[in-house]
């Protein structure tokens, strides 16, 4: 199993990074290496296995339908780089 | 006073022998004459609310006073919070993660924040933007990752007890590579709110100290549901209880011959088998059990925890928090990929692809889904091991604390992570304990539990240290 330029090239843009040649490069073979020691797992025979995507299999608690604290808008807005009133700015989306 | 026990540190307090405030400035000092030639600590916490002190010292309970250092991925109100990235360098939270809460609850006073590998992915702590952590036992060497900044800290006794957590061997291992007790409780046992996440089904908060004891008054502190972790289970807590006696009479210790075999360090296989041999002596049984999907829990976990990690570390988009990139963007996803590039480190990156490919379509099924049945196989090995079993005691790390460097790519230092991900998948309570050392470098023994059993493990390694000193033992410059 390798990784070609393409594909490579797809997920940076799904995972929103940008990569020089030589990050390409070291990407490329650190990832097919990788690839390369998860490759075995394949050979694992699972037919009869549900997948586990979780440690705890029980139930989750719910909790009552309660008004609680308010909202943080302010010290959380206080965190943004750029923000006006109630509004976070971005560079502009739509033309 | 250094190597006083919390029990010991707590009767001080009580006697009015010494202050909280005095407590604090033992270990403040130490922090501040040691940190600079081991690099575990960002931040030193130097002008520490007074009445935050008084306050503490009001405190009733095993814990009121005592100092502690909290890794810097548990969110810490008004305190920078960095989890050893870029990205978030200039990260202050206003608000405290539940750890932090409960542990200022029960009166302990936090002096500093750990060093770490970026957002706790590592075996080294050469993954921190802000540096290598040292070992205290060698400076050539790492300390182990990811909680590598808590448990350099510890060793050096720049703090009697730091928080740590554990996704695949984070605390485990560099609690062996350092010489200290680390405890990863089980999954749920304690909230993940405000600890900075990494993949979040494997994802736990735990403790690091001297010995067990220590360790187990902290984690019952911290422990418990919390309304703002749905994934913290409702369950009766424990009341710690520490053995009077050392007797191991009727306790069955699962050992597994395959994992002693994959020892190639004579050494720490010596080692491991001495320690056995103390268990056996005090009246343990050994009773050899089998994992026999043991073998794909690396791969397995180099599949699970980038894809968790992919998906957690989107939410770093430059806009709500954290860097953002002061380059002129072209648009909206230009901002995002230039605040990304810039504020992540290698690993980071080399991770989220990894996590991205293997969430892909076309991937999915045969690598995420296919290792989630892995991990599926794996639990059930660890069930029919404990059907036989009380606790199980193996290997934490194949090798003792490695030269800085010397690892320069990613998949030997994976390679190493063996012992302490099968655990870690499976979702069990597991600790990491000092034993005899190696070359003068120190070695663990990992105690692993079943689900929801803190108490068999802890109980099990506070015995063992009744009759030994290990874990006693410090690295001479810092004595």
């Amino acid at each position: 199993m390798s990784i070609n330029r393409k594909e490579l090239s797809e997920m940076a843009q799904l995972a929103k990074l940008d990569l020089n040649a030589e990050q390409t490069q070291q990407v490329s073979q650190s990832l097919n290496q990788i690839t390369d020691l998860v490759e075995r797992i394949k050979k694992a025979d699972t037919a009869q296995v549900d997948p586990m995507f979780h440690p705890c299999d029980f139930w989750m608690p719910l909790r009552d339908d309660e008004a609680t604290e308010s909202s943080h808008k302010e010290s959380l807005l206080k965190l943004a780089r750029h923000a006006d009133e109630d509004f976070y700015l971005v560079p502009k989306v739509i033309e | 006073m250094i190597n006083l026990s919390l029990r010991e540190l707590t009767h001080l307090l009580a006697q009015k022998k010494i202050s909280t405030a005095e407590l604090a400035s033992v270990y403040l000092d130490r922090c501040k004459q040691f940190n600079p030639s081991l690099n575990a600590l960002l931040h030193i916490d130097d002008d520490i609310n007074p009445e935050h002190l008084l306050a503490a010292a009001d405190h009733d309970g095993p814990l009121a006073g005592i100092p502690l250092i909290h890794k810097d991925l548990f969110s810490t109100q008004d305190v920078k919070t960095t989890a050893g990235s870029k990205m978030l360098s200039d990260y202050v939270p206003p608000f405290d993660a539940t750890v932090v809460k409960k542990l200022k609850q029960a009166g302990m006073v936090s002096i500093a924040k750990a060093n770490m590998d970026e957002f706790a992915m590592g075996s080294s702590n050469e993954y921190s933007y802000f540096g290598a952590v040292k070992n205290p036992w060698d400076f050539d060497r790492v300390p182990g990752g990811s909680s590598g900044g808590s448990a350099a800290a510890v060793a050096a006794r720049l703090t009697p007890v730091a928080t740590a957590s554990d996704t695949g061997g984070s605390i485990r291992q560099p609690a062996a590579l350092c010489g200290i007790t680390g405890i990863k409780p089980s999954y749920g046992r304690v909230s993940r709110y405000g600890m900075i996440a990494f993949a979040s089904s494997l994802d736990q908060g735990g403790v690091m100290a001297v010995s067990a004891d220590d360790c187990a008054l902290v984690l019952e502190a911290m422990m418990g549901h919390d309304a703002l972790d749905s994934t913290s289970i409702e369950a009766e807590p424990w009341h710690w209880q520490a053995p009077r006696d050392a007797a191991m009479k009727g306790l069955k210790v699962g050992v597994i011959p395959a994992w002693l075999e994959q020892l190639k360090d004579d050494d720490i296989k010596q080692s491991t088998l001495q320690a056995l041999e103390t268990m056996v002596a005090q009246g343990a049984e050994l009773v050899n059990v089998d994992l026999p999907h043991a073998d794909l829990a690396v791969a397995a976990y180099y599949i699970l925890a980038p894809a968790e990690a992919s998906a957690n570390l989107s939410r770093f988009d430059g806009i709500r928090f954290g860097h953002q990139s002061a380059e002129t963007c072209d648009d909206i996803n230009d901002m995002y990929r230039k605040t990304r590039s810039e504020g992540f480190g290698h690993e980071v990156q080399r991770r989220i692809m990894l996590g991205t490919w293997a969430l892909s379509s076309g991937y999915y099924d045969d690598y995420y889904c296919q290792a989630q049945r892995i991990r599926h196989l794996i639990s059930e090995d660890f069930k029919q091991a404990f059907s036989q079993v009380d606790v199980m005691a193996v290997p934490v790390s194949p090798e003792v604390a490695f030269k800085q460097g010397e690892k320069s790519d990613g998949v030997s230092m994976y390679q190493a992570d063996q012992f302490t991900i099968p655990a870690s998948l499976a979702g069990l309570p597991c600790l990491s304990m000092p034993i005899q050392a190696a070359r003068n470098l120190p070695v663990g023994l990992q105690l692993i539990g079943p689900y929801f059993n803190e108490q068999a493990i802890l109980s099990t390694a506070a015995k063992f240290q009744l009759v030994t000193d290990y874990h006693q033992r410090m690295p001479e410059a810092f004595l």
